[in-house]
């Protein structure tokens, strides 16, 4: 068995909830029989791995620096295997412009959307652009920051009054924002996970999960993390055709992208025209006991010590 | 045992079987993204202005030693043992001693001795709501009492706030009309000094219209007075239990004039509540910490307590100042905030368009932190508000704090301009004036003043 150091906090946001995953995970690769050793990402990372000298790194990291490439840079220069996708794949999915570019130019839909950083406001006059921007998108228009993997500073805007502060919030967390028209409908996710024949980096798309929020109008932050303010239906009550859709889009977006390991796809069905859209693709999905992933590996008949199993022993293939 | 079964099968099966055990209230304990975020406020690198803490550095070492040595030396068995659950005579007394100086006087048998302020506004919840029952606060509320207010299935409903603390005759016109819908609160919570987060006083005249109202209509008020001895200008004034004793439920707490790691605070009210409070306490924790109890009566008893509240008074009379001047010199004048005359917070309102819990993200990045307003109300309001805390750290951080939150409130506004199409407004320099001791929530500025002065209408929240 191997030595494994879980690589779990850092300075992101999401610092709890990556603790929270990094426990877990912890717990299960000791049930599995490896040694191992966690990092609280900060400034010592390097020492710290020096010293340990793992055989594998597992990134338990949300957010940024931990998802966005940067670690795993790190984590290339030491020549250290870790899990998860590969420095490109987390550069493209964190980044949900670069994503969805990527998506339209290879046919993956996506909701329609405008993305500007601060510099396009500041010194170019951007802000006399929203009104056809908001002509375009129609309301409600939502608007997020391009880099945030949770959804803390998303917001919704209902009319134009709303377009500015929306703006605001979402810059708050990034330089790059993006306007996006708002698909009502079924909040759907497929997680993705690297087979069990091991060595060809092949991957599978697990059942679909559907967050149906309890009396909020939006499926936010505090929702997803928290239990029993979001109900999980795993599988999603979908008709065949359209769960198979939904898994090859996932599949296609895990591709496109280049990620291995596991990824967690994030779509949309649209309530009115049975269209699915891929909102997201997030290369570091959270696996803590509300997560999505999880789930949907359990439901696959996949538990949790399988699912890291599985994820340790695609590392660096 | 074989490895396969030493693996148990985990998540969604578990997830639904915890779910279906929790209790309904579970359902609005609410908490996780702030708190996610106040967390990130912990790193040492933060200068955190979103604390509540007092200042213990200045508490001598050696006095703590030589205290707890005499603890040690002649109460140790009886310290490390159960006490009776109104806690012991000795901490009573301190007590009467404590509420003396604000102008009350107490028998010892009318003083139930609690595990921090906190818990007397739990044991009261507990003694008297029923899910659905209504309570009354201000608007904004002590952050600290939304998740036990949430926790009880009270329906919380939030009176607006001025310069002279709770709206009284917005009051009125709430239990007019809660009462035409055949419903009465159960009590209304109230903190009239210092305010946290508000940082206003309610006036003298409020307080006596307010004790009226309660004793016309037997209503019960929950008078919070965690910080009344912490005055750094002004005259005292009376406190609603001076006023009204029969229907004012007192709380206070030996944490913020001596030190909130004793966890040790107390409630004086009417006898039958008193009553039922003590078995609801007895329910919780039988006594409150019998250690703590020696080491407080030990405190009282080695000299004049009032000296060192004096030195508290003195070192947050300054940062108070330091941080007003900081306000003054770094926030753009879109910005109002409070001029307190005592306690621990200053309330800062921004324009609308910004949210604050939004900014703390972007403020952490610039590794300072604060309490956005949203946590101080059951409804949502408050997204453009923050509470800011000048007891916790010291003057150079208070000012460099201001300065780092002043820099983002500043970009933003700008952004804003720039988005809108409006000029950005003109830094705020030499502007101190308008913040003046006249000051208060929402009465002066510009977007702040359009958004919280006008009077709210009834606003209630179903936390059930």
């Amino acid at each position: 068995m191997s030595l494994v150091a879980v690589l779990k906090g850092g300075r992101s946001l999401e610092r709890q909830v990556s603790l929270k995953s990094g426990a877990r995970v912890e717990d299960a690769l000791s049930r599995l029989g490896h040694r191992v050793v966690a990092i609280d990402v900060g400034g010592d990372l390097i020492d710290r791995l020096s010293s340990v000298a793992p055989d594998v790194a597992f990134v338990a990291l949300h957010g940024r620096d931990g998802e966005d490439g940067t670690v795993q840079e790190l984590l290339e220069v030491m020549g250290i295997a870790y899990t998860g996708s590969r420095v490109s794949a987390c550069i493209r999915a964190a980044d949900k412009v670069l994503a969805k570019h990527a998506m339209l130019d290879h046919g993956i839909p996506t909701p329609e959307f405008f993305a500007f950083n601060e510099t396009a406001f500041r010194t170019l006059g951007a802000g006399q652009a929203l009104p056809a921007i908001e002509r375009r998108l129609h309301f409600p228009i939502v608007v997020k920051p391009a880099s945030q993997g949770s959804a803390l500073g998303i917001k919704f805007a209902r009319s134009a009054e709303d377009v500015p502060g929306a703006l605001l919030s979402a810059f708050s967390y990034d330089r790059k924002v993006l306007l996006e028209r708002y698909v009502a409908g079924r909040d759907l996710a497929v997680s993705v996970l690297a087979d069990d024949a091991g060595g060809s980096g092949a991957a599978v798309a697990l059942p679909v999960v559907e967050a149906v929020p309890t009396g909020e109008d939006f499926y936010d932050f505090e929702a997803r993390y928290e239990i029993g303010r979001t109900r999980f239906e795993c599988p999603a009550a979908l008709d065949d055709a359209v769960a198979s859709e939904a898994q090859r889009l996932a599949l296609d977006a895990f591709r496109l992208l280049g990620c291995s390991g596991f990824a967690r796809v994030d779509l949309m069905l649209d309530g009115e025209t049975g269209e699915l859209f891929v909102l997201e693709v997030n290369a570091i999905p959270g696996l803590t006991e509300t997560s999505l992933l999880p789930q949907a590996a359990d439901a696959a008949g996949i538990g949790f010590d399988e699912l890291i199993a599985r994820i340790v022993a695609a590392a660096g293939r | 045992m074989s490895p396969s079964s030493r693996r148990p099968r985990t998540t969604a099966h578990d997830i639904e079987r915890y779910a279906a055990l929790f209790a309904q209230r579970t359902k609005v304990m609410k908490s996780s993204a702030m708190r996610d975020l106040m967390a990130l406020t912990e790193r040492d690198e933060v200068i955190s202005l979103a604390g509540g803490l007092p200042d213990t550095s200045t508490f001598p070492a050696d006095s703590y030693a030589s205290l707890m040595g005499k603890v040690a030396a002649e109460s140790c068995a009886r310290a490390l043992q159960y006490g009776p659950t109104e806690g012991l005579a000795a901490v009573k007394a301190c007590v009467s001693d404590v509420m003396a100086a604000e102008g009350m006087t107490v028998e010892p048998d009318d003083v139930l001795v609690t595990t921090g302020g906190q818990q007397v506004i739990d044991l009261v919840c507990k003694t008297l709501l029923d899910p659905g029952d209504v309570v009354v606060c201000e608007a904004p509320t002590y952050p600290g009492a939304v998740p036990t207010f949430c926790a009880y299935q009270a329906d919380v409903v939030q009176v607006t706030m001025d310069r002279d603390g709770m709206r009284v005759d917005e009051l009125a016109s709430v239990l007019d009309s809660l009462e035409s819908s055949g419903r009465r609160p159960k009590f209304i919570y109230t903190v009239p000094n210092f305010h946290n987060p508000a940082g206003v006083t309610m006036s003298l005249e409020r307080r006596e219209e307010l004790v009226r109202i309660a004793g016309e209509r037997e209503l019960l008020v929950l008078e919070d007075n965690p910080y009344g001895l912490l005055r750094y200008e002004g005259e005292s004034l009376p406190t609603l239990r001076s006023l009204d004793e029969d229907f004012v439920i007192y709380a206070s707490t030996f944490s913020k004039i001596l030190s909130p790691g004793v966890r040790l605070g107390w409630t004086v009210a009417p006898a039958p509540v008193l009553a039922k409070m003590n078995i609801g306490k007895q329910a919780s924790d039988l006594c409150s910490s019998s250690i703590s109890q020696y080491f407080v009566g030990a405190y009282f008893a080695s000299g004049p307590w009032e000296d060192y509240v004096r030195s508290l008074i003195e070192i947050y009379r300054l940062r108070r100042d330091v941080m007003l001047d900081a306000l003054a010199e770094h926030f753009p004048r879109e910005a109002v905030w409070t001029h307190p005359q005592g306690g621990l917070f200053i309330w800062a309102t921004l324009p609308s368009y910004i949210d604050t819990t939004d900014l703390l993200a972007r403020a952490l990045q610039e590794h300072v932190a604060f309490v956005p307003g949203r946590a101080a109300f059951v409804d949502g309001r408050g997204g453009s508000s923050m509470r800011l805390n000048f007891s916790g750290v010291d003057e150079d951080s208070i000012r460099e704090g201001v300065r780092r939150i002043g820099e983002v409130v500043r970009e933003q506004v700008e952004l804003y301009g720039t988005l809108t199409g409006q000029r950005p407004a003109p830094p705020a320099f030499g502007t101190a004036e308008r913040h003046g001791r006249d000051a208060s929530p929402g009465l002066v500025g510009t977007v702040a003043e359009a958004e919280l002065a006008k009077v709210l209408p009834l606003s209630r929240k179903r936390a059930g």
